[in-house]
C-alpha cells in the first residue's frame, strides 16, 4: 500500500504508458488477484461466493462499463441496465437455439448485441447532449423492458415468463457450482478490466476525455466528436451486456425482466458516483461499498435493536443513507472512493511529514 | 369519429397532471438551471404529508397550509444543504445530486408517515358526464381549471410582482442578476419551495386519481418527455407538451398499441420526445442555446 517510487524511472514510452508503472503497484495487484482466484476458493463458503462475491464481480464490471462512458467519455446513461438485460437474453437465445455455442461465445454476442443497443441509443448524441441523453437512455430502458416483457420469444415462448439457463459449461468445464460460477466471473471480469485499464491510455481514451472536457472544442481539434461518442456507447454496452450475461447466468439462474428495471440503472449510476467517476478501481470500489452498506446497516439494525427490525423502516432508512451518500460524495468529494484512497495513501507516504 | 374525440379528449385531459408535474420543473430549471429529478418526490413529499395529516383529523385547509409550510422548510433545507454547496458546478453533477435528494425525500417521506397506500378524496366524483355525443369527465375538468389556474397564477406573479421581476432576471443572466443586487440564495429558496407548492397541487390531484402511495414520485418519469418536448424553460412549453403526450399517448395506446399487443405508453412518450429533440433540440417553446468556446 505505501511505497516510493524512487529510482523506478519511466526510460521509454511503454514504461511510462504501463497500467501499473511500479514494481509495488505490480506486486500489488498480482498478489490481490492471486487472493481472489486462490485463496478465496479454498476459504469462501457458498454463502459469501453466490450472494456477495459473484454480484460484486459483476456490478463492478457494469459500473466499469458506465465509467468508461460517464466517467471518461463524459456521456450520461440511465439506461445501463436495458443494455444488461440485452446481453443477458441475447446470450440465452444464443444458447437456446444454436446449441453448441461455447458460453463464452454466447457472452461475446450477447455484448456484441447490447453494443449496438448501445450505438442506437448514443444516435441522438450528435444533435443533443447533458441531460438530454438522460431522456434517450430512458427511452432504451423502457422500449427494452416492454420489448421482453410483451415479445414471449425472448424467454422461449414461457408463460410465465421467467427463463433459466442452460447448465454452464466453460471450455469442456462444469461451471455450475458455486465456485465454477465464481471462477467464471472472476475470469470474465479480469479480462475485461485488463483491457479497460489501457483503454484510457490509448488514444481513444484521450478523445473521449477532450471530448469529455469539452466537446465543441475537441471537434475545433480534429475530433470526429460523434464517432468517439458513439464508440463509446458501443464499447460501454458491450462492457454492461456481458455483466448483464453474467447476471443472468453466473448469478440469477433464472430470470426474467424485472431483474433490469430502472432501479438498476440507477444503482450502477450510483456505483460510480461512489467509487469515483473516470477511475477503474473506483468502479470496483464503488460496486464493494454499495452491496456492504445495505448488508452492515441490516446487521447494525438487528443488532442495535435485536432482531426486531422492521424490514420496511429500514429499506426507507437505507434509501436516505444512499440519498445522502450520493449528495455528500457530489458535495465533498467528486473523485469518489477512489480519490479518497489515493489521498490517505499519500498523506500515509510521507508520515509522520505533512504537507498540507 | 366520436370514439376518436373522446379518446383525444381523454388524453389531452390526463395530459393536464403530465403538465402540472412539469411545472413545478420548469420553474426550478429557470431560476437555478436544475434538472430537478426529486420533482416527482416533491408531489410524493407533499401528498403523502396532507393525506397523513388529514388521516390524522385535520381539516382540509389545516392540512393544505401544514403541508405547504413543510414544503417551504424543505426548500431551505435543500438551498442550504444542497444547492449552495454545489453552486457552479456542472448541470450534470446537479442532475445527479437531485437523484440522491429524490431518494432523501422518498425515503423521509415513507419513514414518516409510512409506505401504506392512502385513498384522497377530493370532494370531486370522477363521474363521467356527456357534452354533444362525447364523455368527459367531471375530475378531470376541474384537473384543467386548476391547471390553467396555475399558470394564469404563474404568469401574473413572473410579470407583475418583485418576486417575478428578480426571477426573470436570474434566468436571463444568473451574473448579471447577482451584480445588480439580486439575492441568489433567497431567489432559489422561494422557487424551491413554490414549486413544492406546484407539486403539492399536482400530488393532490394525481394521488385521488390514483392513491397516494410510493408509485406517485415515478410521476416524473412521465413529466421527462413533456418537458423535452415543450423546453426545459417554458411553462406554456410544459402545458402544450403535457396536452401533446397525453393525447398523442392514448391514442397511440388505442390505435398503434393494439398492433403491438398494448403496453406502450411507458415508452411511446420518449420516442416522440427524441423525435422532437432531433427536429427542435431546444424543444417548442425553449430558448435556443448558443454555444461558446
Amino acid at each position: 500500500m505505501i511505497y516510493s517510487e524512487a529510482g523506478q524511472l519511466s526510460t521509454d514510452y511503454l514504461h511510462g504508458a504501463s497500467s501499473f508503472r511500479l514494481r509495488q503497484e505490480r506486486l500489488e495487484v498480482l498478489a490481490l488477484w492471486l487472493v481472489a482466484a486462490l485463496v478465496v476458493p479454498a476459504l469462501g463458503d457458498d454463502y459469501w461466493l453466490t450472494a456477495i462475491l459473484i454480484p460484486f464481480l459483476i456490478l463492478s464490471l457494469a459500473g466499469l462499463g458506465l465509467n468508461l462512458l460517464t466517467g471518461f467519455a463524459g456521456q450520461l446513461s440511465v439506461g445501463s441496465a436495458a443494455f444488461m438485460a440485452v446481453g443477458a437474453y441475447t446470450a440465452y437465445n444464443v444458447s437456446l437455439r444454436l446449441p453448441g455455442t461455447p458460453l463464452l461465445v454466447s457472452f461475446a454476442i450477447g455484448g456484441a448485441a447490447a453494443a449496438l443497443a448501445g450505438v442506437l441509443s448514443g444516435l441522438p448524441s450528435l444533435r443533443i447532449k447533458g441531460f438530454y441523453l438522460v431522456v434517450s437512455t430512458l427511452a432504451a430502458q423502457f422500449f427494452v423492458e416492454w420489448v421482453f416483457t410483451r415479445f414471449r420469444w425472448f424467454s422461449n415462448d414461457n408463460a410465465s415468463g421467467l427463463v433459466s439457463v442452460p447448465p454452464l459449461v466453460v471450455l469442456g468445464q462444469d461451471a455450475s457450482s458455486p465456485l465454477g460460477r465464481y471462477l467464471l466471473t472472476l475470469g470474465v471480469v479480469t479480462a475485461l478490466t485488463v483491457l479497460a485499464l489501457n483503454i484510457p491510455k490509448s488514444e481513444l481514451g484521450r478523445r473521449w476525455m477532450a471530448v469529455r472536457d469539452m466537446d465543441t472544442a475537441a471537434a475545433v481539434i480534429g475530433i470526429p466528436v460523434l464517432r468517439t461518442k458513439l464508440i463509446a456507447f458501443a464499447i460501454s454496452s458491450f462492457y454492461c451486456g456481458v455483466a448483464g450475461a453474467l447476471w443472468g447466468f453466473a448469478y440469477l439462474g433464472t430470470f426474467d425482466p424485472r431483474a433490469w428495471e430502472l432501479s438498476r440503472s440507477f444503482q450502477i449510476l450510483f456505483i460510480i458516483i461512489i467509487g469515483g467517476m473516470g477511475s477503474i478501481l473506483g468502479s470496483f470500489l464503488g460496486s464493494a461499498f454499495m452491496l456492504l452498506l445495505p448488508i452492515a446497516m441490516s446487521q447494525a439494525g438487528s443488532a442495535l435493536l435485536g432482531g426486531s427490525v422492521d424490514q420496511g423502516a429500514l429499506e426507507n432508512y437505507k434509501k436516505v443513507a444512499f440519498g445522502v451518500l450520493i449528495v455528500a460524495f457530489l458535495i465533498r468529494e467528486p473523485g469518489g472512493l477512489a480519490r479518497l484512497l489515493r489521498r490517505a495513501r499519500d498523506r500515509a507516504r510521507i508520515w509522520p511529514l505533512r504537507s498540507w | 369519429m366520436a370514439f376518436f374525440l373522446e379518446t383525444l379528449v381523454g388524453g389531452l385531459l390526463a395530459g393536464i397532471l403530465y403538465s402540472m408535474v412539469a411545472i413545478g420543473f420548469v420553474l426550478i430549471y429557470k431560476a437555478s438551471g436544475v434538472f430537478n429529478f426529486a420533482q416527482g418526490s416533491m408531489l410524493l413529499f407533499a401528498a403523502l404529508t396532507f393525506v397523513s395529516l388529514t388521516e390524522r383529523g385535520y381539516s382540509f385547509i389545516a392540512a393544505f397550509i401544514l403541508t405547504l409550510a413543510a414544503m417551504v422548510l424543505v426548500a431551505v433545507a435543500i438551498e442550504r444543504l444542497l444547492l449552495r454547496p454545489l453552486v457552479a458546478r456542472s448541470p450534470i453533477t446537479l442532475f445527479m445530486a437531485t437523484l440522491g435528494l429524490s431518494y432523501i425525500l422518498e425515503g423521509v417521506a415513507q419513514a414518516l408517515w409510512g409506505a401504506d397506500v392512502h385513498g384522497l378524496d377530493l370532494g370531486v366524483d370522477d363521474v363521467p358526464f356527456d357534452i354533444g355525443s362525447i364523455s368527459v369527465s367531471r375530475f378531470d375538468l376541474v384537473a384543467a381549471g386548476t391547471a390553467g389556474l396555475l399558470v394564469l397564477g404563474l404568469a401574473l406573479l413572473a410579470s407583475r410582482s418583485r418576486l417575478g421581476l428578480s426571477l426573470r432576471a436570474v434566468a436571463d443572466d444568473p451574473l448579471a442578476a447577482l451584480s445588480l443586487g439580486v439575492r441568489l440564495p433567497a431567489i432559489w429558496r422561494r422557487v424551491w419551495a413554490l414549486a413544492g407548492f406546484v407539486g403539492l397541487i399536482a400530488g393532490l390531484f394525481w394521488g385521488s386519481r390514483s392513491g397516494v402511495q410510493f408509485s406517485l414520485s415515478l410521476v416524473v418519469l412521465k413529466a421527462m418527455p413533456v418537458l423535452v418536448i415543450g423546453g426545459f424553460d417554458s411553462i406554456t412549453g410544459a402545458l402544450v407538451g403535457g396536452l401533446l403526450v397525453g393525447a398523442s399517448e392514448k391514442l397511440a395506446e388505442v390505435y398503434v398499441g393494439a398492433v403491438l399487443g398494448g403496453g406502450i405508453e411507458n415508452w411511446f412518450p420518449y420516442f416522440l420526445a427524441i423525435a422532437s429533440l432531433m427536429l427542435r433540440p431546444a424543444g417548442l417553446f425553449g430558448d435556443r442555446a448558443i454555444e461558446r468556446v
